[in-house]
């Protein structure tokens, strides 16, 4: 690569890393549909998708085939350009935020980190400001649609994901603390020293936090145990009742997607992101340029992979909470916790200096 | 690079406050000013400013704004009425709006030399890590106003849950 400029390099490279980490997230989400469709059925007691292929492993191509088949409807009353923008918000904020999120050890190329798309210091908050943008795909599908069911959904879940945001920004703010930054990058250096010791859920005393994140994280992505807004024995569908085809299936992806980024990001502030639980303990037998490339990526996998199935047994096992229930727990319970986990997380770290 | 930076984003918080006043429907406004916040937050990251642009999409797009677009939605207002306007709007805003861009433009024009120099215009990614300084100066000589504002809010909080609450 002589010929090129230092920068045309970097464009080259950055285009390829957007266009492959695109596709990886997207198939991660077909695929996670079909590993939940193939849990829940195992926890019921039946085959779940069976037909498509070995296993149904070609159900989620067939799937978005129907989707893109289907005859896309637009209501009569609907207003039509909010109408239309309000997927496109949704499923672009679920999948900006996979831009920030560092999913492999610094492995440079002609000066470029192959396992991370964008390293900017205030990764955290990107990826909260994204997720609270987020919220407007919800807000907006209600109101376009100009349905009393979508209407009521949407403003649950309006109502329900920014008063979750608080108790999940506040309970990142211990981690923060511990790593004095918020490059995501830097946040997982700080873990990894020790393996499974040094991470924050364990070595850090963030477990409170970890939980906490955990149950605002489920309640941000509208997902059992807090799935009110789509509760389909009340509101029909909740705010995508009237979108059908492509369009309904870009809200299913973002919700998916979603899920993905919340367990990206559990993964990286309380489990040592791409580190090996392990520590350094096998870098004497494998300290080869190409495993230290790949082994990371692939802890990051199964980390990542074990929060989805976490969500999907949550979801298998939990009844709904009621709204009010909903509301009291953010505000009433978490809320006040994560400020305590705040307060005794930095006085525990000025205590030791 | 900084510079398309400004020229894009700049035009669209222009046009986006354009369109936020003339838009008929108050969400349609609503989201224009949406767009003018987000475009505002790439310019202060452009300038270097990391944490404002972040605090600037997290507090104002992302809650300021779903708070109105919220109470709009729960309120459904209509299509506004076009006006003719009223006339001490003309009289004092043209002149009011004129002397502020005078008094803008004279404070740059003669600051000139004291803006040049500082650090405006750093790169997008040269791993200066501003935060830690934002903080130390908010904590240390900025600490009374930074305790004044918020126990101001605080006072608003309280303000709004007595006018929320029912009579017993």
């Amino acid at each position: 690569m002589t010929h090129l400029t230092n920068f045309e390099v970097f464009l080259l490279l950055s285009v390829l890393k957007v266009a492959v980490v695109l596709v990886i997230t997207l198939m991660g989400v077909a695929y996670t549909v079909l590993l939940e469709r193939k849990l829940l059925a195992r926890m019921q007691n039946r085959w779940g998708p069976s037909r498509v292929g070995p296993f149904g492993l070609l159900q989620p191509l067939v799937d978005g085939a129907k989707s893109f088949l289907k005859e896309d409807m637009n209501p009569l009353a609907v207003e039509r350009p909010l109408f239309i923008l309000a997927p496109i918000i949704s499923l672009g904020c679920a999948l900006i935020s996979v831009a920030v999120v560092p999913f492999g050890a610094v492995t440079r190329v002609d000066g470029v980190d192959l396992f991370q798309i964008a390293n900017v210091n205030i990764g955290l908050l990107v990826i909260l400001g994204i997720t609270s943008i987020g919220v407007y795909g919800i807000t907006l599908s209600g109101w376009s649609s100009n349905n009393k069911y979508s209407l009521l959904g949407s403003l649950r879940s309006t109502a329900q994901v920014i008063s979750y945001e608080l108790a999940l920004g506040l309970s990142l703010v211990g981690v923060v603390l511990r790593a004095q930054s918020l490059n995501l990058r830097t946040i997982v250096n700080s873990q990894s020293a020790h393996g499974a010791l040094s991470w924050n859920i364990f070595g850090g005393f963030q477990i409170v936090a970890f939980f906490i994140y955990l149950m605002a994280a489920y309640a941000e992505t509208n997902r059992a145990p807090f799935d009110l807004p789509e509760a389909e024995n009340e509101l029909v569908a909740g705010y995508h009742t009237e979108y059908s085809s492509m369009k309904f299936a870009m809200f299913f992806m973002a919700e998916y997607a979603n899920m993905i980024t919340v367990g990206c990001v559990a993964t990286l502030l309380f489990f040592g992101g791409a580190s090996s639980p392990f520590g350094h303990i096998f870098d004497i037998l494998l300290n080869t340029p190409v495993f230290n490339a790949i082994f990371p990526v692939c802890w990051f996998v199964v980390k990542v992979f074990s929060f989805l199935a976490l969500y999907i047994w949550v979801r298998g096992t939990l009844p709904r909470f009621r709204y009010d229930q909903l509301m009291s727990f953010g505000w009433k319970f978490l809320l006040p916790l994560a400020m305590a986990n705040i307060i005794v997380t930095s006085f525990v770290l000025a205590m030791r200096g | 690079m900084q510079l398309a930076l400004f020229i894009i984003f700049g035009a669209l918080a222009l046009g986006g406050a354009l369109n936020l006043l003339f838009q008929r429907h108050p969400i349609h406004s609503a989201l224009s000013l949406v767009v003018v916040m987000m475009s505002l937050a790439v310019l202060y990251w452009s300038l270097g400013a990391e944490f404002l642009a972040a605090a600037q999409v997290i507090v104002y797009s992302g809650a300021i704004m779903v708070l109105f677009v919220f109470v709009i939605m729960l309120l459904n207002a209509g299509k506004e009425q076009r006006t003719k306007g009223s006339r001490a709007a003309y009289a004092v805003g043209f002149p009011g709006a004129a002397a502020i861009f005078c008094l803008l433009s004279f404070v740059f024009l003669s600051e000139r030399g004291a803006l040049k120099s500082s650090n405006i215009g750093g790169d997008l990614s040269d791993g200066l890590d501003n935060i830690a300084q934002v903080s130390a100066m908010l904590f240390t000589r900025q600490l009374l106003p930074f305790e004044v504002t918020s126990v101001l809010i605080l006072v608003a909080i309280l303000g709004a849950v007595v006018l929320a609450r029912k009579e017993q």
